[in-house]
């Protein structure tokens, strides 16, 4: 790993959520890329500030629940009509209105999983490391403080400009990230 | 606001002219005249009962979506004194609509003899005049409260207090929602499931509560999208249109979208519930409903329901940028409103014409057009005229604040 960079990033605490928000939307006109804020609870325009993409979930939830929709009728449609035909109630093997509960709730059931396997996945988490809690006062994150951490491995990231450009956004301090 | 006053005159003189064209069309077709009245007047008060039942949702649920529309909600609620007069001339037609209202019919049949303990002319008035004094009395109150909430400006008191105040809010809106369900399942049956009176569904309330549900989620992003869209001369708007332009952000559509994703689901569950069952029991006194609609044509109108009631909006509102973005939002819900009165189409036309024959051949009037323009025009100058009469936003309710800092901590 001859390519990684000395340090993991450095990061600036703000004390508001205004401050960061503002903080972001200026680093992304600045043109940093590889960042990533850190708040007590949710803001919104934080996504948008930081220039948050589009993730691959959605399209991964919706192959799940086709899955779940043709395997569930799939089950239905084996069971009735090919392997155990029963005549009930002098109905169609392929009673298809009986069978849509069913594929619904399959194809929930699979989304679902797809859902939580698919987000575990694309973000990587369960992670029991992370760099970023190198910063002892990093902790705050949970409480009362509003973190920007701009990434080493940014190709704008510069030690110093970068340094120099967060200290400009009127943080309370900017700390140096360690891996 | 100068073009609120004129779609408000505009839409009374359209209802007017197209009601009163109905009316004199009465004389020469009164059969078709009250099933295409019914059909609006259904249409029309399903805007108003689901937002009375929105309403009380929001009080007992919080949530800013409810925030940001409940003014235009209890507008709606507010037409219920209109909706009551509107209601006198289904009183005349009953004989033209209901089967168990022709005792030549009642006295042919057996069931119909001993339905008619229930299903006869007086009960039928009283339980109509039960059910509104049940919605104008509880929507009474809430609006009341509301409006004494708007005058505590000059005087407001200590923040325990005003939450405290909003108890009585919700000790309404729970019984509220019990009597809504009540009365609206009722109303159904003796409205609409009527008009067959040998037909049963037990889940037929509870479709129209999903319908209406619906209806008034999609009226009212209509009407919020129409409030905030403007953006026009350089004429000042006056103080009661102001906050919600500046106040109503793409977050608040999401949310009523993610809510109107939610109802369109719902109300299919429950219609889909109906026929399954009815499919599997495939009882001789429960399938000739569906019979009916499903033969000489109809059935097109429900594969269009399911297509486009269901299936279309569906995915198009599990989209993340179609509901934020205010522009599509709205055209979903006109299309959902439309939808709304297909599918009250589907469920009333066909026994327009049930004396003629045991098929009905599908038939569009030109009243069942116009009917629910006239009713609707009427209508809207009325919810606009209430709507005008207040601030748009609850600006002494003490969750405001709080709903439109997205910044700020939640306590």
């Amino acid at each position: 790993m001859d390519a990684r960079p000395p340090i993991y990033g450095l990061m600036a605490e703000f004390e508001n959520p205004s401050d960061l928000v503002a903080a972001a939307r200026k680093a992304y006109e600045e043109g940093y890329r590889e960042m990533d804020a850190y708040t007590p609870f949710p803001i919104e325009e934080l996504t948008e500030a930081l220039g948050f993409r589009q993730t691959r979930l959605p399209l991964v939830v919706l192959i799940g629940g086709l899955i779940g929709g043709v395997g569930g009728y799939f089950l239905q449609y084996y069971t009735a009509v090919i392997d155990y035909p029963l005549n009930i109630g002098g109905r169609p093997l392929n009673s298809w209105p009986a069978f849509i509960p069913v594929t619904f709730e399959c194809a929930i059931l699979v989304a679902s999983l797809f859902a939580v396997l698919g987000m575990l996945a694309l973000n990587g988490l369960p992670m029991p490391y992370h760099p970023v809690f190198n910063v002892p006062r990093f902790a705050l994150a949970t409480r009362d403080r509003f973190f920007l951490c701009i990434e080493a491995t940014d190709p704008r990231f510069d030690p110093e400009a970068t340094r120099y450009f967060l200290e400009r956004l009127a943080p309370r301090v900017v700390y140096e990230v360690e891996h | 606001m100068q073009d609120l006053d004129q779609i408000q005159q505009r839409s009374f003189k359209i209802g007017v002219v197209g009601l009163v064209i109905c009316i004199v069309w009465a004389f020469f077709n009164p059969g078709q005249f009250f099933h295409s009245y019914l059909l609006a007047y259904i249409f029309w008060i399903g805007i108003a009962l689901g937002s009375f039942a929105l309403l009380m949702v929001q009080y007992l649920s919080g949530g800013v979506w409810g925030l940001v529309i409940r003014r235009l909600l209890e507008a709606a609620t507010r037409t219920f004194p209109l909706l009551v007069l509107l209601f006198l001339p289904l009183v005349l037609g009953l004989r033209y609509l209901y089967p168990w209202a022709r005792p030549e019919e009642v006295v042919k049949d057996v069931i119909l003899q001993h339905k008619s303990v229930y299903l006869n002319i007086p009960f039928f008035l009283v339980r109509a005049a039960l059910y509104f004094v049940a919605w104008l009395s509880v929507s009474h109150f809430l609006n009341k409260w509301s409006l004494e909430q708007d005058q505590m400006a000059d005087h407001r008191l200590p923040e325990h207090v005003e939450y405290a105040k909003l108890r009585r809010f919700r000790l309404l809106s729970g019984p509220g929602l019990i009597i809504y369900g009540l009365t609206v399942t009722f109303a159904s049956i003796d409205w609409v499931m009527s008009l067959e009176p040998l037909w049963l569904s037990t889940i037929f309330g509870i479709m129209f509560m999903g319908g209406q549900g619906i209806s008034a989620l999609s009226f009212a992003i209509i009407v919020a999208v129409l409030l905030t869209n403007r953006t026009e001369s350089g004429v000042p708007d006056p103080l009661y249109a102001q906050p919600l332009r500046y106040v109503i952000s793409p977050t608040h559509f999401h949310d009523l979208g993610k809510l109107l994703l939610a109802f369109v689901m719902l109300w299919a569950y429950f219609a889909f519930s109906q026929f399954l069952i009815i499919w599997s029991g495939n009882l001789p006194e429960e399938t000739p409903w569906y019979l009916r609609r499903m033969e000489g044509g109809w059935k097109w109108i429900g594969l269009f329901i399911i297509l486009f009631h269901f299936a279309l909006p569906f995915l198009l509102l599990l989209s993340r940028p179609i509901k934020r973005n205010r522009r599509t939002l709205a055209i979903i819900a006109v299309w959902m409103l439309l939808m709304r009165l297909v599918d009250l189409f589907w469920i009333i036309a066909p026994t327009a014409q049930m004396e003629t024959g045991t098929v009905s051949y599908l038939h569009f009037h030109w009243m069942d057009i116009l009917a629910p323009i006239g009713v609707g025009g009427i209508w809207l100058a009325r919810f606009i005229q209430q709507l005008k009469s207040r601030p748009l936003l609850p600006l002494y309710d003490p969750y405001l604040e709080e709903a439109f800092s997205s910044t700020g901590s939640k306590h």
